[in-house]
């Protein structure tokens, strides 16, 4: 299907609405949630919830981690049953037991990870399980190209799905819901996994589906994308619909303020703090790796640059151009080939790890699983990690636990890691209260400069506002900070300068006061070089 | 927060409990399936074990166990598995009983430096594998299996009286020679006979175990390396030097497992000392979980399986049965911890989600007020 006909078929479909709306007494709703309760022993994870989700739209469900959306959507699929309230369906009431019902119902769920076996060709994989429905040959294959056809999504039965990259991937899992007669579908978080352009992709597919007059129940937390897919959205917070907003009258901000129930602080930090006393100064750092091949390469190549006190460094670039090699050079986790690491005037080049960290290099890792926390340990041992030979610690090789405790939970209380108490391990806390945890431990220790890597990836939108005020905060008092992420909102918002990274390499810089994150990124992807200015006729070095 | 420690320490029985049920359990069925009585095997052991002789036995027996599960338990704090235990030992306790026959010292200093030199073969045996894994990323696992049998070949070698050894007038045993008076570790007289000295220091050094692991930064350093090495290696753990470190200590105090039976004793080393006291340590530190307590009441429980079913033959019942029972209890040792550690895990997940639901609605109805 041409790529120009989505756009007619949703304005086509924004018209059918306002039918709908009209005769909305004669045409029933997909699904109507009303007064659902879910109880767990000892908790509520879902108590008065009303949703009404109109026939052919995207109606999308926004809340923070632990707001309660999974535990709602785990009841629609027949997962769960709830306690109170009932479910109907295009009219009928429904009592599901389990997600053979749901199915039987018309309803789909789309999981956040993907439930496809990789040796399997798509045919194999979409007829699994349903053999019943269209046998597992040449009837099979037509059905499968004809619902690929109808929607747009561009699926090939036979080719093997450890071929197809994530996006495809997706679609594949789309396609097996439809096969199996969905009419309603639940996308659990379905952009987590994609890139932008993949982003937009799937949109356009779930404009054809709307289109066709299916119906798309959307999970999300990014709320950019919430704004520009669904037709209606629907708020969670702490188990209960807390309010439905318009998508075309409502912003970013205005959402996220009713998701996390107070006003939100932008990243936006403006007035400089600049000084010119530099902190952390890399002079033609260099790292080459090996590749399984035997071939070297160079995974750092000529990086140069200076961050002074009181200064936020943002590097921005597609992952993989060498933003980690670049931190774990920093860190000492990698030893450089070439090139000179200077911290607050002392060489660390070749410094380990550990005198690096008690140097006063603070670390926020882009993997807090593998590289920030130990999951299986209470808080207070992750409070240990990374600062065992600091007070309070330890105390001349023997661990101060009394002192190391009390400051934990000193740390739960003054940077709100909401947790029953410090004993409970690390595993247990959500995302958010994991990487809130972390924080408070690297700067509990002041430290000079500050790593921080995708400070708030996977982290919900409270969360985000805290570790922003944090990281300002310390800005203020002298820190040197690094920023890497790949939200480049922050990026601009957070940074008092900004480099770009591709290939190794620190290919241009921006001012962030007056960059654009279009014109950012058309830097990541190579396309513009040296200073990045905000006008038609920007010239490149 | 006392509620999880309670929860703790009742998963914490709850592993071994469970896997001691069921392997006892599996022994009777194997018991029946042979036609034999399924029950009277441990009541003759139980009997046995009222014995003070055998008391003795088992508790001597016990503090050489508890010496080789320590050993193998700091390799494991750290995701290292030490095979070659039962190796380092044999070979430790062997040029330690000749440095120990060759020379005359004061008694305290000739006790020390028997110990000494077995802590050093120990922990240089074991540090080979430690060089080979941090310099050439050898599995230790395939290197302490094959130093073991190198080990092996060794000792026979060096053990032959135109090397290191002697043999005593008829007989066909060879020996190291016997270490003077003043190398012999006074042990505790009881009435069933005499608990070696050395027994009580392996306890000891039970003690020192935890201390270093538990308080100790360099403790800290070896569990973070064993919970997650990448995140030990972020937070400035250097981690070649941590598995080096590991090895050598690991091997320094499989060169003590020789030491009760040696200092208590033999006061020589002889082709007849035990063999695969270090595989029995691996079971031990398993089934006690690396935890000095644990390992305590572990070692005693294989040896009174080992020491009271001796007697099972003249009552018509294999020895055997021991065996089988050790082999069962170490596979639904690994069955059973696994079992317990997810739903433990499973279960905070749990209770800090309700907890933190209960806080926040408690809040909202502050706030509602």
């Amino acid at each position: 299907m041409a790529s120009a006909l989505p756009t007619a078929f949703s304005l086509l479909s924004r018209q059918g609405e306002c039918v709908i709306n009209a005769s909305s007494p004669s045409t029933p709703p997909a699904v109507e949630l009303r007064g659902i309760t879910k109880r767990f022993p000892g908790v509520v994870a879902n108590h008065d919830i009303d949703i009404t989700i109109r026939k052919g739209t995207v109606h999308a469900l926004v809340g923070e981690n632990g707001a309660g959306k999974s535990t709602l959507m785990k009841i629609l699929y027949g997962m769960q049953k709830p306690d109170e309230g009932t479910i109907t369906i295009d009219g009928k009431q429904v009592g599901f037991h389990s997600p053979a019902d749901a199915i039987a119902a018309g309803i789909g769920m789309v999981h956040q990870h993907f439930m496809l076996a990789d040796n399997l060709t798509v045919l194999e994989n979409v007829v699994l399980g349903g053999e019943k429905l269209y046998g597992i040959g040449a009837k099979a294959r037509n059905k499968i190209k004809e619902i690929s056809d109808a929607y747009g999504l561009n699926v090939r039965p036979d080719v093997l799905v450890e071929q197809l990259g994530v996006a495809d991937r997706q679609r594949v899992e789309i396609l097996k819901v439809l096969y199996r007669g969905a009419r309603t579908l639940i996308l659990d978080e379905p952009t987590a996994v994609l890139v932008p352009q993949e982003v937009d992709a799937l949109f356009d597919n779930l404009r054809e589906l709307k289109a066709e007059g299916l119906t798309v129940i959307f999970i999300s937390h990014k709320l950019g994308e919430v704004l520009s897919v669904a037709d209606d959205i629907t708020v969670i917070r702490r188990g209960t619909t807390v309010g439905t907003a318009d998508p075309r009258t409502t912003t970013p901000k205005q959402l996220a303020e009713l998701m996390v129930g107070s006003e939100l602080p932008s990243p936006e930090t403006r007035e400089s703090t600049v000084t010119d006393v530099p902190m952390l100064n890399v002079d033609a750092l260099r790292l080459t790796a090996t590749d399984p091949d035997g071939v070297i390469r160079e995974v750092l190549d000529g990086i140069t640059f200076t961050i002074h006190k009181g200064e936020v460094m943002g590097i921005a670039g597609v992952e993989g151009n060498g933003q980690t090699e670049l931190i774990e050079a920093l860190m000492g986790m990698r030893d450089p080939d070439g090139g000179v690491i200077t911290l607050d005037g002392s060489d660390i080049s070749h410094v380990p790890t550990r005198k690096r960290r008690e140097d006063g290099i603070g670390y926020i890792p882009e993997d807090r699983h593998r590289h920030g926390l130990l999951l299986e340990s209470p808080l207070w041992e992750n409070r240990i990690l990374g600062h065992v030979t600091e007070r309070p610690n330890s105390k001349k090789g023997l661990l101060d636990l009394k002192a190391a405790r009390k400051d934990t939970e000193r740390i739960v209380r003054e940077y709100d890691v909401r947790t029953p108490g410090i004993e409970v391990t690390a595993a247990s806390l959500s995302g958010g209260n994991q990487q809130k945890l972390i924080v408070g431990r690297e700067m509990s220790h002041h430290p000079k400069l500050l790593i921080a890597a995708h400070p708030t990836r996977g982290v919900d939108v409270g969360a985000q506002a805290q570790i922003w005020d944090q990281i300002r905060e310390a800005r203020r008092e002298g820190l040197a900070v690094l920023l890497i992420s790949a939200d480049l909102d922050e990026l601009i918002g957070l940074s008092d300068t900004l480099r770009v990274m591709y290939r190794g390499r620190l290919v241009a810089d921006a001012d962030p006061a007056t960059i654009t994150p279009e014109e950012l990124g058309s830097a990541m992807t190579g396309a513009a070089t040296g200073h990045l200015e905000h006008n038609e006729n920007g010239e490149g070095r | 927060m006392k509620k999880f420690d309670k929860d703790r320490v009742l998963l914490g029985i709850a592993g071994p409990g469970l896997a001691l049920v069921v392997a006892f359990l599996l022994t009777s069925v194997v018991l029946l399936v042979s036609d034999r009585d399924p029950f009277e095997p441990y009541q003759l052991m139980f009997q046995t074990a009222e014995f003070t002789d055998v008391q003795v036995n088992i508790l001597n027996q016990a503090g050489t166990y508890y010496l080789a599960a320590l050993a193998v338990a700091i390799g494991f704090r750290m995701n290292l598995f030490n095979i070659g235990v039962d190796g380092q030992y044999r070979l430790a306790v062997m040029l330690a009983a000749v440095v120990g026959a060759s020379v005359e010292l004061p008694a305290p200093l000739h006790i020390l430096l028997i110990v000494v030199v077995a802590m050093l073969v120990g922990a240089l045996w074991a540090g080979i594998a430690g060089v080979l894994k941090t310099s050439r990323g050898v599995s230790e696992v395939v290197s302490t299996i094959m130093l073991n049998a190198i080990a092996t070949s060794l000792i026979a070698w060096m053990i032959l009286p135109a090397n290191l050894g002697e043999q005593l007038p008829g007989s066909n045993d060879l020996t190291t020679g016997q270490i003077a008076e003043s190398g012999w570790f006074p042990g505790l007289a009881m009435e069933g006979g005499t608990i070696y000295g050395f027994t009580f220091v392996a306890f000891a050094l039970g003690i020192v175990y935890w201390f270093t692991l538990n308080r100790t930064r360099f403790g800290f350093d070896l569990r973070a390396t064993g919970a997650s090495e990448s995140a030990a290696q972020a937070s400035g753990v250097d981690s070649k030097k941590m598995v080096l470190t590991a090895m050598l200590i690991s091997g320094a105090m499989a060169g003590l497992v020789g030491m009760p039976l040696l200092l208590g004793q033999t006061h020589t080393y002889s082709l007849s000392f035990p063999a695969g006291v270090g595989f029995t340590g691996i079971t031990i530190a398993l089934l006690g979980r690396n935890n000095p307590i644990g390992i305590f009441f572990a070692a005693l429980l294989i040896s009174f399986i080992e020491k009271t079913s001796a007697d099972l033959d003249q009552f018509g019942y294999e020895k055997e049965i021991a065996t089988i029972m050790q082999g069962l209890i170490v596979i639904s040792v690994v069955v059973s911890y696994e079992l317990v550690r997810q739903y433990g895990l499973r279960r905070q997940q749990q209770k800090v989600g309700e907890e933190l639901a209960a806080q926040a609605r408690k809040n909202k109805e502050e706030v509602a007020l």
